[in-house]
């Protein structure tokens, strides 16, 4: 699959002595996390995972703490090194790559902001974000010049000359992020980069990836654990639990269509109506509906619906690829406001 | 809260026989300690006087005899065994060589007046600006004054000898700490090997160095300066180590992810942030180098050591005090400078406001640069500039003067002093004394033997008794016996400072602020200077090197009592406080248990430092393994008396430091599986509403 940015295949990350035979071992890989301890002494913080990341796509990989998503998204730029499996990167396995391949791809192809910075404190907001490139043997001049291109970027101008620890939490990640965007790697990999904000700071710097992935369209990766921050960021979310993936799909998916109860119960808190489309509630049409009566399309938001549906006198028409498909009407949107789980 | 306390204090114990006394049971452990004081009274009682092993000052073993032998062996052979001739000899002749740089610079040249290269003017106007550019303006002024004090005493040369042989010892242990230490902070298989290594140079008292290396490299700079790298470079290696395994985890991760590669990891990441702390193990290499570079006056290294050296063993006070306060002086002038250094290698942000003055500093460093070169060359030329005027002695009056005020005291403060001396070596030192020679020495073996194996099982006891049998072996049990009568009175007193202080401090931070710097600083001094004001109170006896022990290894116990006791989480000490507990249950019942693991560890802290410090103690009248040690040098004919002493020593150390480390680091019990986050349950006897 060359067309995808990032392809994980069957990867499997074992922590514990002996781990390296669990997934090879039909009965050991079934076994749940709780008897595998006991019987191995060994965790399984990644199990068998699958999935593609198309290119310019936003994935979010998405679990509690301990779900081992930390651990896969490391996987990725083997900074942990991965037990079995493949993953490629523009159709190069990098579980393949010998240590200078390897290098060379974490400087060229990906780069990676973390939750709690990782700053150099010994160096200034300019020489942090150059460090990638000096890493690589770029020339003073011309890092320094795309440095500050980057600074401007992430909005720290006039900062160049401050030390990280003068700068507070989000500025701090500016500087993280900038760093990864400094080398103009094709994708980027977030690791909770913003659960150690406070929360405005963290809504303006969730804000700027959106900018800036407007603006470049580059690949992300973004670990969070926050679900509004993942429906919020996501193209598509894969939910992790126990290192295995429980489900994976788009923000409305998730929430109208749950896999199973653990999800449903996951995404029961969130406002279904900013989530899903009307596709999700649509009802198959009546006979009694006229056929001038206001027509939506099927991937509306059901709040942006809502002004239209309660000011028509009849049941408003949804339609979907030039076909009406089905109407809804004011109890069907009301429904859903009242926090009434829809039968999907 | 103290209730639920003891009732949770309960509960684990169930694995012993369960029913017959429900409140109060003795552990294994108590047990075993308990029967192993027992077996020591009884055999004391019983059989006292027999199997003692005692060796008359004069006698020698076979053992000894041997080892003379071999040391008459290596004198003959030294010149053309290919050992000496290509491996030791050269290596002595490349350290004397470095030494000899430094103290013809600073100290004096070999031939003519004896002039250094840098007369005495040079020098300070040199040292200072060092200061300045290292450091600061403040530490130049000292380290000016430190020296011109000197100068005063009459000891400019003694001092700038001393001065010399660290500074060539410091270098060299850089030469080796450094990269040994960026090895073992940047491989963990390195470091699993250098560790012990560390530990065990760091148990053994500097004094047992001596010998062996005066036998290998003949005595003199050379071996001195050898010896105090040995002594100097741990402290160094681990710092550095330290402070590059200390990086934050996701710094290091974020800079893998960018790609570096090894090195430029090393360079650009690792060495910059770790740089503080490097300099820190500088500093405490520097301090230990001062220490050892003293006390090398044994084996004829030159400077004020040897001052304080012939002053102990002619009872000469006043000349002790005054080379002792010049050991003190270049002490807290080598702490203060390294520390400023070691504040300027803090991340520039922690010292923003000199950045303004920074062009200054240049500007500074480089006019007073030129002064210095104009002083230097004054030195060079002029007599008075040269050598430190001799009119300006101040020397023979600080030592007369001190001498009659250690008279006056040992006179009319003799009651007191006395009557303090003679109550603690009648009702406390001397029981225990013929308590530890007077026992059979079977009965020793098997209390050692039992106390080894409550605290740390069968491995314990198989190494205690290896160390033993290597004591007896070595033919100075009865001395080894005096040695640890000696230190165990003195760590025990040791132990009543570190929780009374220690308490304190942990639960006042104003004391702990006003006490912590007297204790650094108390921490910084050679442990030799602590000899000289006993010995003018208390006159040459064991007891004088008993208390000069005790204060020696008191500021370590104190402090790792103090941090154990404020380490105890807030919470804890606010829950027991809000469900009602007196401060005195507060401490009895929440913060001693649970500070309980660095009671162990000062235990052991102090264990080592007074052992360090009771054989040093011989030159003041101390009897013991020291005192064999001593003889040692000065006798050739107990050299291998001496040197089985210094061995003797070794063994009595590593048993004392393993037997503590085991009962500070041992588990409540064995139940380990159910993490349980009670302070321990082996608080015995803890009576309680």
């Amino acid at each position: 699959m060359n067309s995808s940015a990032i392809s994980v295949r069957n990867l499997w990350k074992v922590f514990g002595s002996g781990g390296a035979k669990i997934p090879l071992d039909p009965e050991l890989s079934a076994l749940p996390s709780s008897n595998l301890l006991e019987r191995t002494g060994c965790v399984a913080a990644v199990r068998n995972m699958s999935f593609d990341v198309a290119r310019g796509e936003v994935f979010v990989i998405m679990g509690l703490s301990g779900s081992g998503k930390s651990t896969l998204i490391r996987c990725l730029t083997r900074l942990i090194e991965p037990t079995s499996g493949s993953v490629s990167i523009g159709g190069q396995d990098i579980l393949q790559a010998r240590p200078a391949e390897l290098r060379d791809l974490r400087r060229q192809k990906m780069s990676m902001v973390f939750q709690h910075f990782g700053l150099l404190p010994h160096r200034t907001v300019l020489d942090n974000v150059a460090y990638g490139l000096q890493i690589r043997g770029t020339a003073k001049n011309e890092r320094y010049a795309r440095s500050r291109e980057v600074i401007d970027l992430v909005g720290l101008n006039g900062y160049e000359g401050h030390y990280p620890e003068q700068l507070s939490g989000g500025m701090q990640q500016r500087v993280g992020l900038a760093r990864a965007l400094a080398g103009d790697p094709d994708a980027i990999l977030f690791d909770e980069p913003f659960s150690a904000l406070d929360p405005l700071i963290r809504r303006d710097m969730q804000a700027e990836v959106i900018r800036l992935h407007k603006d470049m369209g580059k690949t992300m990766v973004f670990v969070t654990h926050d679900l509004s921050e993942a429906l919020k960021l996501g193209d598509r979310i894969l939910i992790m639990r126990h290192g295995e993936a429980v489900q994976c799909g788009t923000g409305d998916e998730l929430v109208g269509s749950p896999a199973n109860d653990y999800i449903a119960d996951f995404v029961s808190e969130v406002p279904r109506s900013d989530v899903l489309t009307l596709k999700w509630i649509a009802e198959p049409l009546a006979a009694g509906t006229p056929g001038d009566a206001p027509v939506l399309s099927s991937s509306t938001i059901i709040r942006d619906a809502i002004h239209t549906v309660m000011h028509s006198s009849s049941p408003v028409l949804v339609e979907e690829a030039g076909a009406i498909t089905g109407q809804i009407d004011r109890d069907s949107i009301l429904s859903v406001l009242r926090g009434v789980r829809a039968a999907a | 809260m103290s209730a639920t306390l003891v009732d949770l204090e309960e509960t684990p114990d169930t694995q012993a026989a369960p029913v017959r006394a429900p409140r109060r049971r003795l552990s294994r452990k108590t047990v075993l300690l308990l029967s192993a004081g027992a077996i020591w009274l009884a055999g004391y009682f019983l059989l006292r006087g027999t199997g003692t092993l005692t060796l008359p000052t004069a006698e020698l073993t076979d053992l000894h005899r041997s080892l003379n032998h071999f040391n008459a062996w290596v004198a003959s052979n030294r010149a053309d065994n290919p050992v000496f001739l290509y491996v030791f000899s050269p290596l002595r002749s490349a350290v004397d060589a470095v030494a000899n740089v430094f103290t013809t610079t600073f100290a004096a040249s070999p031939t003519g007046l004896r002039l250094p290269e840098i007369g005495w003017l040079g020098t300070v106007g040199l040292l200072s600006w060092i200061a300045f550019a290292v450091g600061n303006a403040r530490v130049a002024v000292l380290t000016a004054a430190v020296f011109v004090f000197f100068g005063l005493q009459g000891l400019f040369v003694e001092a700038a000898y001393t001065f010399s042989l660290v500074v060539t010892a410091v270098l060299l242990s850089l030469l080796v700490g450094l990269p040994l230490g960026v090895l073992a902070g940047i491989s963990a298989r390195i470091e699993k090997i250098i560790t012990p290594v560390l530990d065990f140079m760091q148990i053994l008292p500097t004094f047992v160095y001596l010998a062996p290396l005066a036998l290998v490299f003949l005595i003199g700079p050379a071996s001195a300066v050898i010896a105090t790298v040995i002594y100097a470079a741990p402290p160094i290696i681990r710092l550095t180590a330290h402070g590059i395994r200390g990086i934050p985890e996701n710094t290091r991760e974020a800079s893998d992810s960018l790609g570096t590669t090894g090195l430029q990891r090393l360079f650009t990441l690792q060495i910059p942030m770790a740089k503080r702390t490097i300099v820190m193990g500088i500093n405490q290499g520097t301090m230990a180098a001062l220490s050892m570079v003293t006390i090398a006056a044994l084996i004829a290294a030159p400077g004020l050591g040897q001052v304080v050296v012939r002053a102990l063993q002619s009872l000469d006070v006043g000349t002790a005090v005054n080379a002792g306060l010049s050991i003190v002086l270049m002490a807290i002038m080598l702490d203060r400078v390294t520390t400023a250094a070691s504040e300027r290698a803090k991340p520039a942000t922690q010292r923003r406001r000199s950045k303004v003055s920074r062009r200054l500093r240049v500007i500074v460093l480089g006019a007073t640069f030129v002064l210095v070169l104009v002083l230097v060359q004054l030195s060079r030329t002029v007599l008075w500039a040269a050598q430190f005027p001799t009119d300006l002695n101040f020397g023979p009056a600080i030592t007369s003067g001190v001498a009659s005020a250690s008279d006056w005291m040992q006179t009319h403060l003799f009651l007191l002093t006395e009557t303090f001396r003679e109550a603690v070596t009648v009702a406390f030192l001397n029981p225990f004394q013929s308590l530890a020679t007077e026992t059979p020495f079977f009965i020793i073996f098997a209390v050692l033997a039992l106390a080894a194996y409550a605290f740390g099982g069968w491995k314990l006891t198989a190494l205690v008794l290896g160390c033993l049998t290597a004591i007896v072996y070595l033919g100075l049990w009865g001395d080894a016996m005096v040695t640890l009568a000696s230190t165990l009175v003195a760590t025990v007193i040791v132990m009543v400072l570190g929780v009374l202080f220690g308490v304190a401090m942990g639960r006042s931070s104003r004391l702990d602020k006003l006490l912590r710097p007297v204790l650094d600083a108390g921490q910084t001094l050679p442990a030799f200077v602590y000899l000289v004001p006993f010995l003018g109170l208390f006159g040459a006896t064991r007891f004088t090197a008993i208390i000069a022990g005790v204060i020696y290894a008191a500021p370590a116990a104190i402090k790792i009592m103090a941090d154990g006791i404020s380490g105890v989480s807030p919470t804890v000490v606010e829950a027991a406080v809000s469900s009602g507990s007196t401060p005195w249950q507060v401490i009895t019942k929440v913060q001693l248990p649970m500070a309980r693991k660095s009671l162990g560890l000062a235990a052991n802290q102090g264990l080592i430092y007074v052992l360090a410090m009771v054989v040093v103690g011989a030159l003041v009248g101390a009897g013991g393994l020291g005192y064999d040690v001593v003889a040692g040098f000065v006798q050739s004919s107990l050299f291998g008396k001496g040197m089985a002493a210094g061995l003797t020593i070794v063994f009595l150390g590593i048993l004392l430091d393993r037997i503590t480390q085991a009962a500070a680091f041992a588990r409540p019990s064995k139940s380990t599986h159910k993490a349980q986050p009670v302070p321990n349950n082996s608080v015995p006897n803890t009576k309680e509403a």
